[in-house]
């Protein structure tokens, strides 16, 4: 071959620098066909990266050899707009980071606030109404994580059951606050509105009924064979790793470390709560694989959701009238001071810390998400799998897109 | 169907229909009665172009009722309705309303394609899924063309879908389009094996390659006398045949080629309007052509206790005898076509190195294991003079 290398095709070069000189006085180079690793972008329009994450990855045929997450997509300022905004107009702000447990949010930041009101007394029913509201909604954001991760894996139906009994929650919300995702239900001092009449009898009803319905869903998706071959022994995450990455949440408790805020580190009713017995933290046992693995991790979201339940039915039996928000004034001045406050969120531990000084709007407003964190993970966990594992890998970490990158 | 043959009076070369010449089409022409001008070549030739054209017509209902079927279906396994509005009754015009809508969208050859190849693939991919059919009898009297060897051509034929696949992964000058004609490729390769190595158990049960003589050998016990009640090893057989037939036409939980959660829509992904419907036609018709073989080769084919009664009463060669033997065929295939899209609505999607293993290490060897036993069955059923 005679010719100069063409540039832009990097796949063809020469197999050496050297040219041997042929007798017409051209030079000849000898070409190699190089192999090398196919980049591709999974996102940020992909069906499996959840939102708008895109996955750079580095593949090989299928076999996955390197994997690089890039977010920042659906940056929306929202810690920026924290330090511009009134304490209670912040609030909303908080539904849209994890949109699929807003009242987790909306919890997370009241007690960061309320961590700095000390004369602010909240109520017992705010209390209790906001526990029902916390763990309905952790089942409702952990319906999505079984239904998309059947998606991921390749299973539609499952999906649509879990929109069923998650449709059920949503509407038990519309009734008590009028919205259906994002609630800004839970505010600084309780809650906004009181539940109306027949709602308690409501949940309870959905609790009778999410129970029978759980043993189907796992019935159908979690021990079916196929989806156990698919994730059982995928994307293990071993208790060390798991710890230097400071994963939380379920991510954590798949991989068998027994730590739960709820219980560890407890606010609200929580810590009476557990000591009453009434939850248990589910942990990954490695029951199908290795500890740690994708089975694992869907395990302990799914048996948290029948422990979610267990909460709800307690607070059931406790609700007394009463009122539902403490002395609030129209417009919030927060006493000078910084606080952080770390909740269970139905992905992991997500931290709010607000610094006041003593005005209205505060002066820092920083958020820990979850997911986030969970997230760096991925770089460590989809080289050398294929390419069908990075997939459930991504799923079953259970990212929401909006908190990433808030 | 057509081929040079002597004609007993003067002894020359004519060209006209083989066998019996019982060709439904070629008896209306006959029967229309044509002027004597009209040579027997051109009759022949009208007959031909006469069953093409019922034959695309007949096809091309089959996707579109299956497309409206699968909503259906999954609607109902879903706890939703399906489609409800379109034409009224159970929104039965949803598909037509959705092939109008493909019909209308833009025609995107995606820059940097392989032009030709990326606007001839869904055509080929069609054709040759449609030719497939021309090997499909639709009674004892009504098929487009007699073949002894039809179950070679329908194989062949139903499997050079795949090029076109191929053809259309590559061509598309996307990542994931390639992705998906990978695995198209390797899966077919894989599952074409036990594919065909099942489909000999029946072959060997009923002695035949014919779909119409392997439709009546089949007629004992009041027209239940099917293959799978005749060997016991047809029994397996046709589990195998099913799983490999799953991943022949793409459909879950082998659909790699097109894993949605996984390479966006594989090989479709840069397809749109009618170019990407003749995919989805190809893959429908595929179902019901997979179906209607496993119907044909161990349920019986035409034969069911309806057509034994109507023969029975002498109805044999008779309109009503035809229909029935086609309706008995078609209600088969559509039961197959309803048994694929249950397990697409309920099973997740295997990884790629289970499917190749399931295809090679266990499939392969169990249907030659398979073909074995029902052969030494022949044997032992000859032996004992049965």
């Amino acid at each position: 071959m005679t010719t100069h290398a063409p540039d832009h095709q990097p796949t063809i070069r020469p197999a050496s620098d050297e040219a041997r000189i042929l007798p017409s006085g051209e030079r000849e180079f000898f070409f190699d066909v190089a192999t090398t690793d196919l980049e591709i972008n999974m996102g940020p329009q992909h069906p499996a990266t959840h939102g708008v994450m895109r996955v750079l990855l580095r593949a090989d045929g299928e076999l996955v050899t390197g994997a690089q997450p890039h977010l920042g997509y659906l940056h929306r300022c929202a810690e920026k707009i924290g330090e511009n905004v009134e304490w209670l107009q912040y609030l909303p702000y908080t539904d849209r980071y994890d949109y699929l447990s807003a009242m987790n949010n909306n919890l997370g930041y009241s007690l960061a606030v309320e961590l700095l009101m000390p004369a602010l007394e909240i109520p017992r029913r705010a209390t209790v109404i906001r526990t029902i509201c916390a763990e309905l909604n952790r089942v409702a954001s952990h319906l999505i994580a079984f239904g998309t991760y059947g998606l991921d894996i390749g299973a539609f139906t499952p999906f649509f059951y879990a929109f069923r009994e998650r449709e059920w929650i949503q509407a038990l919300f519309e009734k008590i606050c009028g919205a259906r995702l994002t609630y800004s239900y839970i505010r600084i001092g309780g809650v906004f509105n009181d539940a109306p009449p027949g709602w308690l009898r409501e949940v309870e009803s959905f609790c009778d009924v999410f129970e029978e319905k759980w043993r189907e869903y796992y019935d159908l998706l979690v021990e079916n064979h196929i989806f156990v071959q698919r994730t059982a022994n995928v994307g293990v995450i071993p208790r060390e790793m798991a710890v230097d990455f400071g994963l939380t949440g379920p991510m954590l408790r798949g991989s068998g470390i027994d730590f739960d805020l709820r219980r560890d580190l407890p606010y609200m009713a929580y810590g009476e709560i557990a000591s009453a017995g009434a939850f248990e933290i589910p942990l990954g046992r490695g029951e199908k694989g290795t500890l740690g693995d994708c089975w694992d991790r869907l395990y302990v979201r799914m048996v948290e959701m029948l422990e979610a339940i267990k909460i709800v039915r307690w607070c059931l039996g406790v609700i007394e009238p009463g009122p539902i928000i403490g002395e609030v004034p129209k417009v919030i001045k927060v006493p000078p001071g910084e606080g952080y406050v770390g909740i269970e969120n139905p992905r992991g531990e997500l931290g709010h810390y607000v610094h006041s000084d003593g005005g209205k709007v505060a002066i820092r407003c920083r958020v820990r998400g979850p997911s986030f964190t969970n997230l760096a993970v991925l770089e460590d966990l989809m080289p050398g799998t294929l390419l069908a594992d990075s997939v459930a890998i991504i799923g079953s970490v259970d990212i929401v897109v909006g908190e990433t990158d808030r | 169907m057509l081929a040079l043959a002597q004609d007993p009076a003067s002894g020359s070369l004519v060209m006209q229909t083989t066998h019996s010449g019982r060709n439904f089409l070629y008896d209306l022409l006959e029967w229309i009665g044509p002027p004597a001008w009209v040579p027997t070549w051109l009759l022949v030739l009208s007959a031909v172009a006469l069953g093409v054209l019922v034959m695309v017509a007949i096809v091309a209902v089959i996707p579109l009722f299956a497309v409206w079927m699968e909503r259906k279906v999954a609607g109902h396994i879903q706890c939703r309705f399906g489609p409800m509005y379109p034409g009224g009754w159970h929104g039965w015009a949803q598909t037509i309303a959705d092939g109008i809508k493909l019909l209308l969208k833009e025609d995107m050859v995606p820059k940097g394609s392989d032009r030709v190849l990326f606007m001839l693939a869904p055509g080929l991919v069609l054709a040759s899924i449609f030719a497939a059919f021309a090997a499909l009898p639709l009674g004892y009297d009504w098929y487009f063309a007699r073949m002894d060897l039809g179950v070679f051509a329908i194989l062949a034929l139903g499997s050079t879908t795949t090029i076109g696949v191929i053809m259309a992964g590559w061509a598309s000058n996307s990542k994931w389009s390639l992705y998906g004609a990978m695995r198209e490729a390797a899966q077919v390769v894989a599952y074409e094996i036990p594919l065909g190595i099942a489909l000999m158990c029946p072959l060997i049960a009923l002695g035949t390659f014919s779909l119409l003589d392997a439709s009546a050998n089949q007629s004992g016990f009041f027209g239940m006398g099917w293959a799978i009640f005749q060997n016991p090893f047809c029994i397996p057989a046709f589990i195998i045949f099913w799983i490999a037939a799953l991943a022949e036409v793409k459909r879950a939980p082998f659909d790699l080629p097109e894993a949605e959660s996984e390479l966006v829509a594989g090989f479709m992904t840069e397809y749109s309007g009618l170019r990407w419907s003749f995919f989805m036609m190809e893959e429908y018709a595929a179902m019901f052509l997979m179906s209607v073989v496993a119907a044909v080769f161990w349920f019986g084919g035409f034969e069911s206790p309806a057509t034994y009664l109507l023969r029975e009463a002498g109805q044999e060669g008779t309109i009503l005898y035809g229909l029935v033997c086609f309706v008995t065929v078609a209600l088969k295939g559509w039961v197959g076509v309803f048994l694929m899209m249950w397990l697409r609505w309920t099973l997740p999607r295997v990884r790629i190195d289970q499917v190749m293993t399931m295809g090679y290490k266990y499939l392969t060897p169990l249907s030659l294991l398979c073909v074995i036993g029902a052969a030494v069955w022949e044997m032992f059923l000859h032996a004992i003079g049965a």
